[in-house]
């Protein structure tokens, strides 16, 4: 993707089961986006615009989970019609808070919340895109770091790698002098296994991780789990701050099960 | 008290004084960093006068656990200090090392580094001299200095405070140091709070502490508050629950390699990279360039890095300390080893930091009497 060949790089951006959160963070780039639309051509992008270009793409950014036989079927042709598949958002990447259905019986729910169930043709589990397809990056979190989506594509277009940390977000959190909620009041703050990215947001306005960003390179969460323990959490408590956005990544899919067994 | 200690001539500062020093620091330009509460706990902040400092709390601290507490007393420096040392202010968790820009095929390098402003520090303690000694060793004193560093240790001024109260998690007496602060510092005080008074001792390291002493009426010391003063340090000297055996123990270390402690402090750390953020003497910095969309502007950011991240130990061909226990065992050994082979000291002064914010409760005094085959200190109730 060189810059200086006046070819503009073609961006698309696809919708699968996820609530549009991470797509309008490319709205809200304010003025990146004048920067963002000069050097790319927006190819593709239903929620901002009705002009639809077709494939293939340079770049195809990916939000949501795969929740439906035809959306199984879609994925394919967007994997096929990207050059390089970027998944956006805790839905594309580990399948979403609509994941939660993957340890119910989503037939029940049908029945229970439609007039006519008949209509609803669904699969039985929510699953992050790289479950169907090879992903090329993954940006985290619920929603995206917006300042990340223009990091990606200014490094893609520069050719350099992106900064996007793969560490804890205590890291982020010690750099900009919060002051540790598990040390100095014993919060349940799933920041020690929880990726970088959001600046440690939460931990600023004195309310503990909830893992947003999903689990970091090596995390240990069975040991934090053993920790909250410790502070006098029940088991089923344990459970729960494993099942939020990322609770289908495997990392913390294992010790939500493991508490849930207890 | 050391020899050279004894030399110094003492006098004595009401609280009154203690407002005055504050004036007179910012008369000479200076910006007043000191202890404050903040967000439930005591830590180093800007601050303006004596009455943002913590007049009547402490923190009490164990493993994986810091709670702001009442005194009994007025005392203004009656805790251990917070998460942050001075690193903070010295060797800062993210600098913007430069600015570029790209015009019709020139790059142009925008600006040079605002200019270090000049701090002064109120209430650092013996460990964080001895801290600042290691960075200045490291960051200053070294083939390749590190420029914003230097720029910014030239300018601070240092008000030092001798520990009267140790916290549980404290081992400096351990690491060749103690509650007395031995040196390093502008001014030096230690403070006398009792029923019936409320006191400095002070005393002046540098001909500029001298003459912001002189400007500030200080009084003579009595026989009783002498007393008191050795009273107080010897109770101190007497408070403290931790410590580590450091004979031998850089040997240990290097012939531990195998050693299956490794294993079980693994089983249990995080590797969220707490306690290298809040060590005062590590230094490790990561540095990232970015571009803008259109490519036409980048910046060079240098950032607060640690051993315990995958990245850290990149080279070709990948990581090459991919296993949690490698790293632990990578940080404690270059600490209280290698560290002294590369600038003849060990990395850790014993101010305690790592054991308190370590969210996994790891006591990094255990982890060397585990290594040691020795029994676990007598402090390691498991608190938090």
């Amino acid at each position: 993707m060189n810059s200086d060949t006046g070819m503009k790089p073609k961006i698309a951006i696809f919708k699968f089961a996820s609530c549009d959160g991470c797509q309008l963070s490319l709205l809200e780039l304010e003025d990146s986006l004048l920067d963002l639309v000069n050097a790319v051509e927006i190819a593709y992008f239903p929620e901002a615009s009705r002009r639809m270009l077709k494939g293939p793409y340079d770049i195809g950014l990916v939000e949501g989970s795969i929740t439906t036989h035809h959306d199984a079927e879609r994925i394919q042709r967007v994997r096929r019609e990207s050059k390089t598949l970027v998944t956006i958002g805790a839905c594309a990447t580990a399948g979403g808070i609509q994941a939660l259905r993957n340890w119910k019986d989503v037939g029940e729910f049908v029945r229970f919340v439609y007039a006519k169930p008949d209509f609803i043709s669904t699969l039985k589990m929510s699953t992050p895109v790289a479950e169907h397809v090879p992903v090329d990056f993954e940006l985290r979190g619920c929603p995206i770091n917006k300042l990340h989506l223009v990091e990606l594509i200014g490094a893609m277009l520069a050719g350099r790698k992106p900064n996007i940390p793969t560490y804890s977000v205590c890291m982020e959190c010690k750099r900009r002098g919060n002051v540790c909620l598990a040390v100095s009041a014993s919060l349940p703050c799933l920041g020690p296994v929880t990726q970088a990215g959001c600046g440690a947001i939460c931990p600023a306005y004195h309310r503990a991780c909830y893992g947003c960003f999903g689990p970091m390179e090596n995390p240990n969460p069975t040991a934090l789990a053993g920790r909250f323990e410790a502070q006098g959490h029940a088991d089923r408590d344990i459970m729960r701050a494993f099942r939020m956005f990322n609770a289908w990544s495997w990392q913390f899919r294992q010790v939500s099960e493991e508490r849930e067994r207890r | 008290m050391t020899a050279k200690a004894a030399m110094r001539k003492q006098f004595t500062l009401n609280p009154a004084a203690l407002e005055q020093l504050f004036s007179v620091l910012e008369s000479h330009d200076f910006q007043i960093v000191g202890p404050t509460i903040r967000n439930g706990t005591i830590q180093y902040d800007y601050i303006k006068g004596c009455k943002e400092l913590p007049s009547g709390w402490t923190s009490e601290q164990e493993r994986a656990s810091c709670r702001l507490k009442r005194r009994k007393d007025d005392a203004l420096f009656g805790y251990v200090p917070g998460a942050d040392s001075l690193k903070r202010f010295l060797h800062p968790p993210e600098l913007r090392l430069f600015r570029a820009e790209r015009e019709n095929g020139v790059f142009r390098i925008l600006d040079n580094p605002a200019p270090a402003p000049k701090l002064a520090f109120v209430g650092v303690r013996s460990c964080e001299l001895r801290a600042l000694s290691i960075l200045d060793r490291v960051l200053a004193e070294d083939r390749y200095p590190d420029a914003a560093y230097v720029a910014a240790r030239r300018r601070i001024f240092i008000v030092a405070v001798n520990c009267t109260e140790p916290a549980p998690t404290c081992f400096c007496t351990s690491m060749g140091g103690g509650p007395e602060a031995g040196g390093g510092f502008d001014l030096l005080l230690t403070e006398i709070v009792s029923d019936n008074q409320h006191v400095f001792v002070a005393e002046a390291g540098t001909s500029e502490g001298s003459g912001v002493l002189a400007v500030l009426n200080p009084g003579e010391v009595t026989k009783e508050i002498m007393a008191a003063l050795h009273e107080a340090m010897d109770r101190s000297k007497a408070a403290f629950k931790r410590e580590v055996a450091t004979e031998g123990l850089r040997e240990l270390l290097y012939e531990s390699f195998d050693h299956p402690q490794w294993d079980r402090v693994a089983a249990q750390c995080f590797l969220c990279a707490n306690c290298t953020m809040v060590c005062p003497t590590c230094f490790c910095v990561t540095v990232e360039d970015s571009t803008d969309v259109p490519v036409r502007r980048a910046e060079r950011w240098r950032k607060w890095d640690s051993c315990f991240t995958q990245n850290f130990s990149y080279i070709h061909g990948g990581s090459v300390r991919l296993s949690p226990k490698s790293r632990y065992r990578q940080w404690l050994t270059h600490k209280m080893a290698a560290w002294v082979d590369q600038f003849g000291t060990f990395g850790c002064v014993g101010c305690g930091r790592c054991i308190t914010w370590c969210p996994a409760g790891i006591d990094v005094t255990e982890q060397i009497a585990a290594l040691r085959g020795t029994a676990a200190p007598a402090a390691s109730d498991g608190a938090g």
